[in-house]
Parts: structure tokens; C-alpha cells; sequence
């Protein structure tokens, strides 16, 4: 293997044969090329899933309500499902071991909010102090609303920043007076959310206030919570579920709703989506690699194919060799070390490509769902060894082939 | 040198057999030039591969300079084929994408000898058949006549006790096969052993002995004398 006569020898040959090198090396470097790509690309997929899930506290689960649609109990379908304060103290109460953050809300969908001559059509929700880590808000300048607002019921409202830019232009906000439906509430602090623009066109005041601003007595339009972190993910997943599940059912059993009645008490469970989700990656991964071995199977069988056609091509030349004094073993020798040379440095040179594409376009890419594509070099490590131990084992059959030619049958003269 | 005794081999084509050689008798001393003569099919080509181990009798004995060949396994073979036997071929078969000198040198390096003192040694051979100034050409660069003597020189370069040469004048004309033969004659001068087989007369009139094949059987074994190559040139 380190002989270097032997490798003087391979050099030769290689270099006297380039077309028929260039196109073994190409079968090879063009399976990592695609393997290395398609593996960047399903780390790029799984990062910016992941990323979208940070925007949202992954471990969310949210209560809304909406019309029955069986009767129960002798009451008729069609009957709105009211959350009130008290519902939500008794789930509160139920599950407080288990929660993490916990907030309540009240929310008009479009309320018309003006500064001096600026006015605009916002969403409103009296919220918990809790309900900041809920959404990931994160508070600019100022604060949020905190206990003693909700307790005192404050006129107090914590803004978006897009709401900010379009009300107060260059202006600072804080302890500004804003007007909505024409009751004064004082701005405390401007929040940021990943969630983007959307998301920060809405202003938060206390539930307590607007309950009592817009007439809605106890009632609230749903509840949030998270749930305090496992370790396990799939631990995790489990419980969540089992809390949701409950949830629901007491739910249903304060509001008087059928068991069996799936849209008139919906809790949804971020992290039950979550686990689909990174299934959904986990099985587009699994395709990327299969795609990937695939390529590389193809790879492998072509330099076999090639190193046969080889063999075939240069049996003459082979028989001489023997003519002359080559030993069957020096024979195999040769055309294994050429067949691993050539898939190694093909190989590398392949690796070395594909990750120098991704790292090149890899930034450039602006997608939601894919973030840094990038290979894990260990990984891309490994799969040119194991290609050049398939290479060795692809060219092993052709070099058998070659040791056991007979000079005499490869001399004759046809 | 050689020494051939009750020799026989057959051919096994699926049901068919054919006995090529039914008997063989013939011994070579050192320094002879003998030639094989027959028509195609009287077994001269078999005794070669035979002689060249290339190939294994079915029956008797061969012994190659008090050596006896027998029971070879392929690596043997090749190693006594490296020690023994230089080879001269109807179609020269030297390797195409190799220089004249790369060519010469190939037994060298099957010997394990180093890059430096292959290279001399074959330039030195490369010398002696008038062909130094070629030494960096491809084959495909060279004549048919300059192609046999390349394979010439291959076929001295590892000094071997004897020399085989396959119709070395088959695919070459009247004019380089004498140059090519004068050659040879000169190598056996030199006092190596020469074994040519061929079927052209006037080929066979330059060795000292001529040997006549025929089904397989010896019907002819009659020392000759020696036509100079030189003569015709």
C-alpha cells in the first residue's frame, strides 16, 4: 500500500488514462456531491422548523370555545360555550402543578385606536402579565402589564411596534395618552414578536379593564398556558396531551357539553403539532438519506461497472504483466488501489464541493421553513470512508477478475 | 538447458478433446538457436506456451536449467517466467500508453528492482537494439520493425537463460523480419538460448536446428546451416 514504486505505477496509469479516470471519478463525486446536498438541505429544513417554533412557547396548550353541535343533558345544540372567570380559576386550580405560565383573555378583533390626528383599526386583548412569555413578547421600552394593573383594573395598554410606528412615528409613546372607543389608556411599554408585523399590530391591556370597558362582565374568550418543561420530548408530549385531555373534559363538564361534541370545546397542544411536525422532518430526512445512499449505491456500482470495463480493456495489458513476471497478487494489488484511490480522492473532492456550496449559498437563502443548511463534516467524513470501503469492495470483484486471467488466453492473437 | 520428455496435452472443448501434442521428445543445450517449424495446428504454438509456462503439459517432464517444472502454482510460475524466460511476440504486445523505456522496464519492476537502476538498465538495452534516441516514444509512435525490437529488449532486459520467441516475424515484412532476425542472430552470438517457432522457411534457415512438428509428433530434428541474417540486408 506504501510502496512507492506501486503508487509511481498507479500515477502512470491514472494519468495516461484520463477520460476514462475523469469519468470514474465523476460517477463518485457527483453521488457525495448530491449526498452532502441533500443532507445540508434536511438540517436547513430541520432549523427552520425549528425556528418556527420558537417564535410560539413550544409548549403552549390553548382553550377556545365556539357553538355546540349536540344536545346533552336536555340542552339544544347550537348553544355558544361562554368561558367565564370561573372556569378558568377551576382548570387553574386543577392543573396548578403542572402549569408554567397561565393567562386569560378577552380580545375585540378591531377596535379603533387614535393619537391626536393618527388613528387606526387594532386588535385589542385584556390579557394576564403572564401572557408576555406566552406570546415570546418581547418588551422594547417600558413594561408590561403587571398583577397590581389587572387587580386595580388600570387604563393602561401596552403597544405593538408596528402600532407604534403608525401612531407615534419618531415620537417616544411612553406615558402618552391613546383613545379607545374613546376611554384614555395610558401606554406603559412597546413590545416586539417574532411573529412579525401581524403580531405587533395589537395592543395588550389588563383583562380586568376590559372586561369592564367592553361590557363583558366574567366572561373571557379563551385561556392559555404552558406547561412546565420535560427533559424527555416524547415525555413531554405525553403529558401535555394527558393535561389537555383533561382540561377538556372539565370543560365540558362545568359548561354542560356533550363528551363526545369535538368543536364545541377545542384545546389545542403546541407541542402535540410540534411532535407532527418534527415527525413530518424526521420522515423527510429519512427520504433525503435514502435518496442520498441511493446516490452513492449508484456511485459505487458505477466505478464497479467502470473498473470491469477496465478490466476487460486492459486484459491484454494484464497478461503481459504476467508474461513478464507479475504475481496474481500484485495484479489485484493494482487495480484495488486504483479503485480506491480514485473513489477516495473523487470523493473528497466532491465533499469538499458540496460543503463549499453550502456554505456559499447556504446564508443566501431566505425561506422560512430553511435555515443554515449545513453538514455535519463528521458525518460527510464517514460516508467517504464507507465509499471507499464500497469502492474497495466494487473493485475487488473486477480485480479478482483480472488476477485470474490466463496469459495465455489474453496473448493470443486474434 | 531445456529438456522435454514424453510430453502430452490435450485440449478439452465441452465434449470434444484434441491430443495437440502426442509425445514429445527434444532437448535444447545452452547457446543453440532452434527453430520450431509446422503448419498451423501441428502443436508448435502449444509447445511454446508449454516451454513458457504459460500453460501446463497433462504428461512427462520439463526441467528449464536443471530446474524441474512441475505442480506450478500461479505465483511460481510467474516468478520463474520473471527468472527464466524472455518472450518475443507475433504482435509485439507491448503496453500502449507506456514510453519504449517504461516498456523495457516493466520485468525489472515485477523483479522489485529500483526506478534509477531499472531506467539504466533499459536504456542500456534500449542501446543494444539501436533504439535510445526512440526511448520516450509511445508504441503507436514507433514502426512495426522499431515495436519488435522494443519487445526485444523487453524480452533481454532481465537477463534470462532463455530467450522464446512466437512467429517474431509474423506481422512484418521480408526486409525488417531480416533486420529483426539478424538481431536475434546476434543476441544467440552473444551465447543466449533461442527457441523461435515459425512457418516461414527462410526464417527457420537463421537458427542452427529446425525442429518439425507435425500432429503433434516430432517427424523432423536436423541441425542446418546458419543463413546470415546479414547476408540479405
Amino acid at each position: 500500500m506504501f510502496d512507492l514504486e506501486r503508487w509511481q505505477e498507479i500515477f502512470e496509469t491514472l494519468s495516461k488514462n484520463k477520460l476514462r479516470t475523469f469519468l470514474t471519478g465523476l460517477s463518485v463525486a457527483s453521488g457525495i456531491f448530491i449526498l452532502v446536498i441533500l443532507l445540508g438541505f434536511s438540517k436547513g429544513i430541520e432549523n427552520g422548523v425549528k425556528s418556527q417554533f420558537e417564535q410560539d412557547a413550544t409548549n403552549e396548550i390553548s382553550v377556545r370555545t365556539s357553538r355546540t353541535t349536540k344536545s346533552y343533558k336536555g340542552l339544544n345544540p347550537g348553544r355558544y360555550v361562554q368561558l367565564t372567570n370561573e372556569s378558568y380559576d377551576a382548570v387553574e386550580r386543577k392543573f396548578d402543578p403542572y402549569l408554567e405560565y397561565r393567562s386569560k383573555t378577552f380580545m375585540v378583533w378591531g377596535g379603533t385606536v387614535s393619537y391626536g390626528n393618527e388613528s387606526g383599526n387594532y386588535r385589542i386583548s385584556g390579557v394576564l402579565p403572564d401572557n408576555q412569555f406566552i406570546e415570546n413578547a418581547d418588551i422594547g421600552t417600558g413594561r408590561f402589564v403587571n398583577h397590581s394593573d389587572v387587580v386595580e383594573s388600570r387604563k393602561i395598554a401596552v403597544i405593538g411596534n408596528k402600532m407604534k410606528q403608525d401612531l407615534f412615528k419618531d415620537e417616544s409613546p411612553i406615558d402618552k395618552n391613546i383613545s379607545v372607543y374613546g376611554v384614555n389608556f395610558k401606554v406603559v411599554g412597546v413590545f416586539f414578536d417574532p411573529g412579525g408585523e401581524r403580531e405587533e399590530s395589537q395592543l395588550y391591556i389588563p383583562i380586568t379593564t376590559a372586561q369592564r370597558v367592553f361590557n363583558a362582565g366574567q366572561d373571557i374568550r379563551n385561556m392559555s398556558f404552558t406547561m412546565k418543561m420535560e427533559d424527555n420530548f416524547d415525555k413531554a408530549v405525553k403529558k401535555s396531551e394527558a393535561i389537555s385531555q383533561g382540561i377538556e373534559s372539565q370543560l365540558k363538564e362545568i359548561h354542560i357539553v356533550a363528551p363526545d361534541d369535538v368543536s364545541a370545546v377545542r384545546v389545542n397542544n403546541t407541542l402535540e403539532e410540534a411532535q407532527k411536525i418534527y415527525s413530518l422532518v424526521a420522515t423527510i430526512q429519512a427520504v433525503f438519506w435514502f435518496v442520498g445512499i441511493g446516490t452513492i449505491i449508484a456511485g459505487v456500482v458505477g466505478v464497479g461497472n467502470i473498473m470491469l470495463i477496465i478490466v476487460k480493456e486492459r486484459t491484454k495489458e494484464i497478461g503481459i504483466r504476467k508474461a513478464l513476471g507479475a504475481m496474481p497478487m500484485s495484479i489485484v494489488g493494482m487495480i484495488l488501489q486504483e479503485a480506491v484511490f480514485v473513489t477516495m480522492f473523487s470523493g473528497l473532492f466532491g465533499l469538499v464541493f458540496g460543503l463549499g456550496l453550502l456554505e456559499l449559498v447556504g446564508p443566501q437563502i431566505e425561506n422560512d421553513f430553511i435555515k443554515y443548511p449545513q453538514v455535519d463534516f463528521n458525518i460527510a467524513l464517514t460516508t467517504v470512508f464507507l465509499l471507499v470501503l464500497a469502492g474497495a469492495i466494487a473493485g475487488f470483484i473486477p480485480a479478482y477478475r483480472a488476477a485470474k486471467i490466463k496469459p495465455i488466453v489474453a496473448l493470443r492473437d486474434e | 538447458m531445456i529438456s522435454i520428455k514424453d510430453l502430452h496435452k490435450s485440449y478439452h472443448m465441452g465434449k470434444n478433446s484434441v491430443h495437440v501434442l502426442k509425445g514429445i521428445n527434444f532437448d535444447v543445450k545452452e547457446g543453440e538457436m532452434v527453430s520450431i517449424m509446422g503448419s498451423s495446428g501441428s502443436g508448435k504454438s502449444t509447445l511454446l506456451n508449454i516451454l513458457g509456462m504459460l500453460d501446463e503439459a497433462d504428461e512427462g517432464s520439463y526441467t528449464l536449467d536443471n530446474v524441474p517444472i512441475k505442480n506450478l502454482n500461479e505465483k511460481i510460475a510467474a516468478k520463474y517466467r520473471n527468472e527464466f524466460l524472455g518472450f518475443i511476440f507475433q504482435s509485439f504486445n507491448l503496453i500502449n500508453y507506456k514510453s519504449a523505456l517504461d516498456n523495457v522496464a516493466l520485468p525489472l519492476y515485477y523483479k522489485g528492482m529500483n526506478r534509477k537502476e531499472r531506467t539504466e538498465r533499459s536504456m542500456h538495452y534500449l542501446e543494444k537494439v539501436g533504439l535510445a534516441q526512440w526511448s520516450h516514444h509511445l508504441p503507436s509512435e514507433l514502426s512495426g520493425g522499431q515495436k519488435q525490437r522494443v519487445a526485444i529488449a523487453r524480452a533481454l532486459v532481465s537477463d534470462p537463460k532463455v530467450l522464446l520467441a512466437d512467429e517474431p516475424t509474423g506481422a512484418l515484412d521480408t526486409q525488417t523480419s531480416y533486420e529483426v532476425m539478424e538481431l536475434i542472430q546476434g543476441i544467440n552470438d552473444a551465447g543466449k538460448t533461442i527457441l523461435v517457432v515459425t512457418h516461414e522457411h527462410d526464417i527457420a534457415q537463421m537458427t542452427k536446428r529446425i525442429v518439425n512438428l507435425k500432429d503433434g509428433v516430432i517427424i523432423d530434428d536436423s541441425v542446418v546451416e546458419q543463413v546470415r541474417a546479414s547476408a540479405h540486408v
